[in-house]
Order: structure tokens, then sequence, then C-alpha cells
């Protein structure tokens, strides 16, 4: 929730595009997330990749499901329409949105929570609808606002805060996109803003299902497990009449590396996640090749960034579905009634 | 046993064809019932059906009546016994003086048979097998020899027969005449081996009159598709497939842009009930007009989605075709037991607009209107049919529309309007007084309307907010707008007995047509009643209003626990003692004859005798 208004008050120097319009213009509630939260860098990563694509703000319409991550779609294009919906079940709204309008933008925002449990199956099924939209699921192992419970693509041998070991396998999402038949697949990371920012730019571009997986470290529940200052040890030492629950605020992980190396990026409980950035020669419209890329490297304990592959020549749902080029909620009585002839040849039928 | 007379009616009886599922019955039977209604005779016809694909009983009754009476009667006068797995229970269920036909090929024991009925056989293998050498033909044409057996029995005319199956394979001149030939087949056999006619015949009529014959299912699409629905997302479920199903068939046939052939609708069939009903959410937020058919577990698995649809204040029609329950319960079998599932569907205080046509027509018309009350009232409409209604085929008045109607898009705000002087705009405002906000579409104005829609608590402006103040003002006005609806739904219908009563009788939905029968059983014994059938929730204020002037009101209703009674009661703050429960919940479609004892014999039962006029 938002308590602080933020200042309506844009500087005239302030850079603009191609709109006129500012960085201000995409920007929405301030974020009530955790300072030093992955998911605030990647808001400000689709702030940036809409202004640089001179969109409309008010032509997106931003879906998510709930969680922090489902929280985000208010802190960014704030003239635009939001909509969280129920846990998981972000990728049919925004299915039935589309269908409805197919002129707008869709940004579907998720978390890893709601994308691999509960809406595992909604994710797999508008990839394989090809629902025209950008999927973005900010992907933290974790669920933070029940704070700390393993996520489906948490890594199996990995600790929660409490100590316990998951003893599940991951769901690598990316994996499964691609096996779904998504026409657009990336990886990024949070910090890695000169990588996703064009990779979101891209997705929005592009006609069809486009999936992009981000990593993004979660303060709150990866924070040093020794740390007076952790929640752990502020819960156990609070004696107060209510009990809080205190996170220190952190700086965001940032990282910037050249294509085809290896980053070893140290998180914030001291965990170490290795990004291999693909090289500029990757062919990305191969996606057997792409699947087989993301497999050998994932064998050496190396999470694969990037745009993993694009399909060219995409389609979307409306065009398997063949449905008229004017968006469907213009439709009216006219458009859509057969009148009372059809209706008189219908009733002489059932005779 | 005693000696019966075999039944003899003109125009008045009950066939049922007793088969296996899977063996090619359907079509012929129902061509058995569209021939009598080609006479001019109207027909009440059931499906009775396992949920299995092959090999379990089925039943197909066909009720003849030249009164017009649509409701199920109960009992059989002719059995058409096609499978033996059912023999000794389709014999039983015949009326004593009725008719037993069957396929004499194998004799049959004396002691499987009854005294009191006419047994007619008819060696249907004997003559297919000596005719057809294919395993396929031998077991479709089987149906048809017997249709054939049953003109020359009941007197059809069988060039109306011929015509029915020119029509159904028109353009088909192999099948049609392969089909003729085997009709006449059985109808020869019959005529030079047996009596015909037999007691029960059908002679030419004149009262089916311009009435249509249709599907509840089909209808209520077809009334999507003139309400103007764009999205439709199902997921198949017994037994409201065939609402999607018919939708998609009859938006092929009139909903093409007629210059570039594209489809000016969008249907996905969803993984799952969830997905469907969020799809349709999805669409309606963006100002399609959008529905979903299921039955009651599809209710249970969108119950979350409901809530949203409710609280965040988003149109959506749901059209459910109840079957028996709870949980799987009967698949197959009909019932109206949704009624509390779907009023008060989700967590948290909700009530949603319920509407309960009684035939194809009305379902057809609340179709229609379904989707401009959700768009009015900015909330989830249910659409309340039944299997009875929804898979049978039933005699109702021509569907009718009127072309100069628009559809009503409800309270949304436009960029212009956005734009006037003064205008303030919050999502949940409530301008009118009538509790209904104004909504605007995505993307309608760059800096002006956008909100964020959310199942959590919201202030007038669509902010967040967690103030008990705010909250409670939220839910009050969501009373006040469900307050409103009252006047929008359809009203109920009354109809007073010829005579002054004190007594009330209420139903609805496919209850109707058995009960507007009862009525006139009831007066043969006797017994006054004023009815008033329901056609929405909320009650309109006449409900409370035909309570109080009645000393009880019986409620006549397809559940076990009294659903509608429940409802009015919790509704209206009625004194339960004043509305007598009539239960009808075995998965059969209520019968006339059902209700007439019921509450015939209660009613009988308020006039004991006093004793010393007994004993006098």
């Amino acid at each position: 929730m938002t308590y602080i208004a933020k200042p309506k008050f844009h500087h005239p120097g302030l850079p603009k595009n191609e709109l006129g319009y500012t960085h201000r213009d995409y920007e929405g509630k301030i974020s009530t997330l955790c300072a030093g939260c992955g998911h605030d860098s990647i808001t400000a990563s689709i702030i940036e990749a809409c202004y640089e694509l001179s969109i409309e703000p008010h032509r997106v319409a931003k879906i998510s499901g709930i969680g922090c991550s489902s929280k985000t779609p208010d802190y960014f294009l704030g003239n635009s329409h939001g909509f969280n919906s129920v846990h998981g079940r972000m990728p049919s709204v925004l299915t039935g949105a589309n269908l409805a309008n197919r002129d707008l933008i869709y940004l579907g925002v998720s978390g890893d929570g709601d994308s691999a449990s509960i809406g595992f199956g909604q994710f797999a099924h508008s990839i394989r609808r090809a629902v025209n939209m950008t999927y973005i699921v900010e992907n933290n192992g974790v669920y933070g606002l029940t704070k700390g419970q393993f996520s489906a693509t948490a890594d199996r041998g990995s600790k929660s805060k409490k100590g316990v070991t998951n003893t599940d396998n991951a769901i690598d999402l990316v994996a499964i996109a691609l096996q779904l038949g998504a026409s657009f697949v990336a990886r990024s990371f949070s910090g890695d803003k000169s990588q996703l920012v064009p990779l979101i730019a891209a997705a929005i571009r592009h006609k069809g299902a486009s999936f992009i997986d981000v990593i993004s470290p979660c303060i709150a529940f990866n924070n040093h497990a020794g740390s007076t200052k952790s929640f752990d040890y502020v819960r156990e030492h609070n004696d107060a009449v209510n009990r809080l629950d205190v996170l220190t605020g952190r700086d965001p992980i940032t990282v910037d590396y050249a294509p085809g190396t290896v980053q070893v990026v140290e998180q914030h409980d001291g965990t170490k996640l290795a990004l291999r950035k693909i090289d500029a020669d990757y062919d990305a419209n191969d996606r057997l090749a792409a699947m087989t890329f993301l497999q050998k490297h994932a064998a050496k304990g190396q999470v694969v960034t990037g745009l993993l592959y694009v399909d060219p020549d995409s389609e979307d749902l409306h065009t398997h579905l063949d449905t008229v080029e004017r968006p469907l909620n213009t439709l009216e009585a006219e458009d859509l009634c057969p009148g009372t002839s059809a209706l008189e040849k219908i009733n002489a039928s059932l005779r | 046993m005693s000696v019966q007379s075999p039944i003899s009616s003109v125009n008045d009886f009950v066939v049922r064809f007793a088969n296996v599922n899977g063996s090619g019955s359907a079509s012929a039977n129902e061509l058995f019932a569209r021939s009598i209604l080609r006479h001019g005779v109207p027909v009440s016809p059931r499906n009775i059906f396992p949920s299995n694909i092959q090999g379990l009983p089925t039943w197909y009754e066909v009720r003849v009546t030249e009164a017009g009476h649509l409701g199920a009667r109960g009992g059989v006068d002719l059995m058409v016994a096609m499978n033996p797995q059912t023999w000794d229970k389709d014999v039983a269920s015949i009326e004593p003086g009725g008719y037993l036909f069957y396929d004499s090929t194998k004799p049959m024991p004396t002691s499987k048979f009854r005294a009191d009925i006419t047994v007619i056989g008819v060696p249907l293998t004997a003559i297919t097998n000596s005719t057809y050498t294919d395993p396929r033909q031998r077991q479709l044409f089987k149906n048809i020899i017997y249709l054939g057996a049953l003109c020359a029995l009941l007197d059809l005319d069988p060039k109306l027969v011929e015509q029915l199956i020119g029509e159904q394979y028109k353009g088909k001149e192999k099948l049609l005449s392969s089909n003729v030939h085997a009709l006449h087949l059985g109808r020869d056999w019959a005529l030079q081996n047996l009596k015909c006619p037999i007691g029960l015949q059908v002679k030419k009529s004149d009262k089916v009159g311009d009435r249509i014959f249709m599907e509840g299912n089909s209808a209520a699409a077809l009334g999507a598709v003139y309400g103007g629905a764009t999205v439709c997302a199902w997921y198949p479920i017994t037994p409201s497939s065939s609402v999607a199903e018919a939708f998609t068939s009859h938006c092929k046939k009139l909903r093409h842009d007629p210059e570039t052939g594209k489809a000016k609708y969008a249907i996905v069939q969803g993984e799952d009930e969830l997905a469907s009903i969020g799809i349709v959410i999805g669409a309606s937020w963006n100002g399609a007009r959008a529905f979903t058919a299921t039955s009651g577990p599809g209710i249970s698995l969108m119950t979350e989605f409901i809530g949203l649809s409710y609280f965040a204040e988003i149109p959506a029609v749901i059209m459910n075709i109840q079957r028996a329950g709870p949980s799987t319960g009967m698949p197959t079998r009909t019932q109206q037991c949704d009624i509390i599932a779907c009023a008060y569907a989700s967590h948290g205080d909700t009530k949603h607009v319920l509407l309960f046509p009684e035939d194809p027509a009305e379902a057809f018309e609340f179709a229609a209107q379904s989707f401009d009350l959700a768009e009015r009232l900015q909330t989830v409409i249910f659409l309340m049919l039944d299997l009875d209604i929804g898979m049978n085929h039933r005699l109702c008045r021509p569907l009718k529309w009127d072309d100069a109607r628009q559809y009503d898009r409800g309270k949304v705000m436009t960029a212009e309007m956005l734009d006037e002087p003064g205008r303030d705009f919050g999502r949940y405002l409530d301008v009118d007084g009538d509790g209904i906000p104004y909504r605007t579409y995505p993307g309608t104005h760059p800096t002006k309307g956008s909100f964020f829609t959310r199942g959590t608590s919201r202030d007038r402006y669509a902010r967040y907010s967690e103030e008990g103040a705010i909250y409670a003002d939220n839910m009050q006005r969501l009373v006040r707008k469900f307050e409103t609806a009252q006047d929008m739904v359809p009203r109920p219908l009354q109809a007073n007995a010829a005579k002054p009563t004190k007594y009330g009788v209420i139903y609805f939905g496919s209850t109707a047509p058995a009960m507007d029968e009862a009525i006139g059983l009831l007066e043969a014994r006797g017994h006054q009643l004023d009815r008033l059938r329901i056609r929405a929730f909320p009650f309109h204020s006449s409900v409370a209003s035909f309570i109080a002037d009645h000393d009880f009101v019986y409620v006549v209703e397809q559940n076990r626990d009294g659903q509608l009674r429940q409802l009015i009661v919790n509704e209206n703050g009625i004194d339960p003692v004043r509305l007598v429960p009539i239960l009808h919940y075995d998965g059969t479609p209520i019968t006339a004859r059902f209700i007439a004892n019921a509450i015939g014999d209660h009613q009988d039962h308020l006039k004991v005798t006093p004793l010393r006029k007994a004993v006098s």
C-alpha cells in the first residue's frame, strides 16, 4: 500500500520522447516494497522501456496476480488501467482483456509463487495460446508476503530463512516457456538494466506470447542469517507489545557485464548466482538450440540470461481465432445482432 | 393377476425407449418425437442417460400430449424395451394395461412378461441380419426398423416420417434412401404380422401451432448471440457443454464479417473453470460482453473469481446448467440445487443476481437480457437453467427480438465525459444514489479515468484502503446496488385460482410446466391455489406481498433442502412456518403427479373432519 503521495512537480528540463512524454509520465505511485528489492529495479526498467518506445501510457493494460511482484503495476504507468486479479490467475484475466481489445498493449506481471505454483497452469496455457502480451515473472524464489516459504523456482538444496532445506526440484519457467511454444523467451537479472530494458522493449514490440523471467533478489528473505538487523533476530529480540517486522533496506544489486561472459552475483544473503550472458553471435531463432543451451549451462550451475529465442514469424491468439481487426469491445448491436429476419429463419428450422 | 383392458388413448400417452448407450438410438428416438410433432400433436421428450460413453442403460421418453402438458407425467404406456440389462425394471414400469414392444428374435420365457400388459414382439435382429451384413449398419438400422414398426402400431403417417428423414439427410441421397428403406422394412413387417394399430394412436391435430421445438442450452446460446456476447470461455462439463457448442455453431452462421469473413467473436476452451471465468472477467473489464457456461462443480471452482467480480464490480455472465450434486453427484440427472451456492457464491458477504427461465424461449430472452444486466449492474449474473430445460427439446413460443433494441452498456464514462468541466471521476463514487458507480474502459483517456482494479478494499477513488469506515461504506453501497437490481430483473408472474383461496404456491424454472398441469389436477381434487412463478433473485417486493396475502404458501423445488425457500426466508424475514416445502430431488424431472399428490395430501390433511361430526 502507498501512504506517500508522489509529488506532481515535473522539472521543465526533463528530456522528452517522441510523444513529448517524460520519464515521470511513465511512473506510478511510490513503491512500498522493501528498499533494495529487485522488483523495483524491474519497475524502473519497464518505465525506461516504455519511455524509449514512446508508448502512450494509457494504451497499456497492466495486469497482475497477488504478491510482491503483483503490487508493482501500481508503481509504473500511473495513467494506465491496472488489475490485481487473484493469486496466479493473471494470465486468464489478461487473455480475456486481450480478446476484448486487441489494440492495447498488455503487460502481465507475475511472481514465481504466482506463475510457478498456483498459476502454473494458467502460465502454461496463456503461453501455448500465443496471447499477445509481455509476461514478466519477477523471480525471487520465495513467498515474500507470507514471509519466506519456498516457491517452486527455489533450487533444490537451498535453505529458507528459517533454515529449512528445500527438497523439491526447481521449475525453470524459461525452459517450460520454450517447450510450450512461446515466440519470445528471455531471461535477465533485475540489476542488469542495460540488458533488461531492451529485452522488455523488444518483448512489447513482439507479436505473440513474450516471456521474460527476471531473477530478482529478495531483500527480506535472503539477508544474512547472523545479522543482528535480520528479520529473525529482530523478531526474537523484540519485547514490544506489538510484534513488528523490521527490515533493513539494502542497496539494490546491479550488474553490468559483457555478452558471452559469466558474472557471479552475490545476493543479499551471501549466496552466489552465476549469470551467463549469451554470446552476441548466439542464434536466437533456433528453439531447439536454445533449449539445449539452457540445459547445458544449467548443468554447470549457470543461469543463462539474454534473449534466448524469438520467432520472427510469430502469430497471436487473434490470428488463430481469425477475429476481426476492430476491437470486440467496440462492436454494438448493429454489428453483432443478427436481427429478426435471421431469428424467423431459425424459428422456421425448429418446427 | 387381474385381467386388464389394454389402454386406449389417442394423442395422450407416454412412450419410453430403453436402449444401450452408444447404440445409435438417439437420432431414431428423436425422429419418433419429431414425427408426432409433424402430426400437429405436442410432445414433451426427455433424455434419461448415464454418465458414460457406451454400454450403460439410457432411456428416451416421449410424452404425447394433445393437451400440451410439457412437464414429465410419470409412468409408461408403451415400453420399447431394447436393453436386456434393464428388462425387469423396464417391464415393471409399464402402467397396467400398457404395452411392451421388444425384439422377439430370441424367444423370452413367459415369466419375463406381465399378464396385465400387451406384449408386441418384432424379430428386429432377424429382420436386420437378413438385410444387412455390416455390423454397424445392423446396429443403426435396427433402430430405424423399430421406428417403422411403431409407425404401423401407432398409426403414424409414414410420409411425414419420410419427410423428416429427407430433411435430416438433405443432399445425402444414399443415406436418405437407405433410412427410408429400413423404415418400411419395420412398418411392412408390423402391418403384415401384427394387429395394427394398437390402442395407443396418433391422429393429426392442430395443437402445435407456430411453436418451436428447441433445447434450452441452444436457446440460451442464441440469446448470447443476440445479446451481444463476443467472448465465450468455457470448460466442458455435463450438462452445460452444449451451450458453448451451440454458441460456436450459431456464431459460425451468424457472426462473420461479410467483407472479410473474420469472426466477430472469440471462443476459448479454457484449461479449467477458473481460467474460463478469469477470461470472462478480463474481457468484461475491458468492455466486451463475455460469458461462460458451467454446472455445479464448475461454480465451486469459480467462486474465488465470482467474489472478485462482485467486489471489484466487473460484469460477468455465468450460465449454470444445474445437475444433481453435491460433489460429482449425478452428473446426468437434473436438479435445481445450486440456488444457495450461486446466490451467495464466494467468501465474505456477497449477493448475486440469479435469473430463472422456465423454457427455451425464456432462456433466450433472459440470456440476452443478462448481458444488459451485467453491464448495467457491473456484477455477475447467473442464468440458472438445469438439465431438464437445457438438454431436452421442449415446445415453446417462437423466439422474438426487437430490431430497435440497443445494448445497455451501463454507466461507462467516455473520454468526452471525463473532459467535461467539473467532472469528478471516482471509480466507486455513487453519483446517482443507486449504488451503481461509473467505470471507464482501459485506454480511454491519456490522463483521466484510469484506476486500479483490485479485490482488496479501496475507497471511492479506487485507492487501496483498510479503513473500516471506508470498507463499510463500500459494502453498504453494494447492498444499495442489489436493491436497485430488484426493479431491473424479470418480475415474478402471478396467476390466481378460479376461486378465492387462502393458499398459494411458489415455483420457478423447469418446474413450471409440471406446476401448470398440477394446478388442474389439484382443482380436480377440490383444491384452489394462487401461484407465483419467481423469475429472478433479488426478489421483487411482490414475493413478500404474495406470501403475506396467503395463510401459507407451498414452495416447490427440485432439491433436498428447499434452497429457494431458505433464500426467501433469509432475504425477506419470513416466518419459515408459512412456507411449506414441496421437494423433489431424485434426479428425475418433477412431475405434475408428484406435485399434485404432495400438495393435495397436505391440503387434505388440513380438512380433517371434526371428531363430533365423524362419530354422529
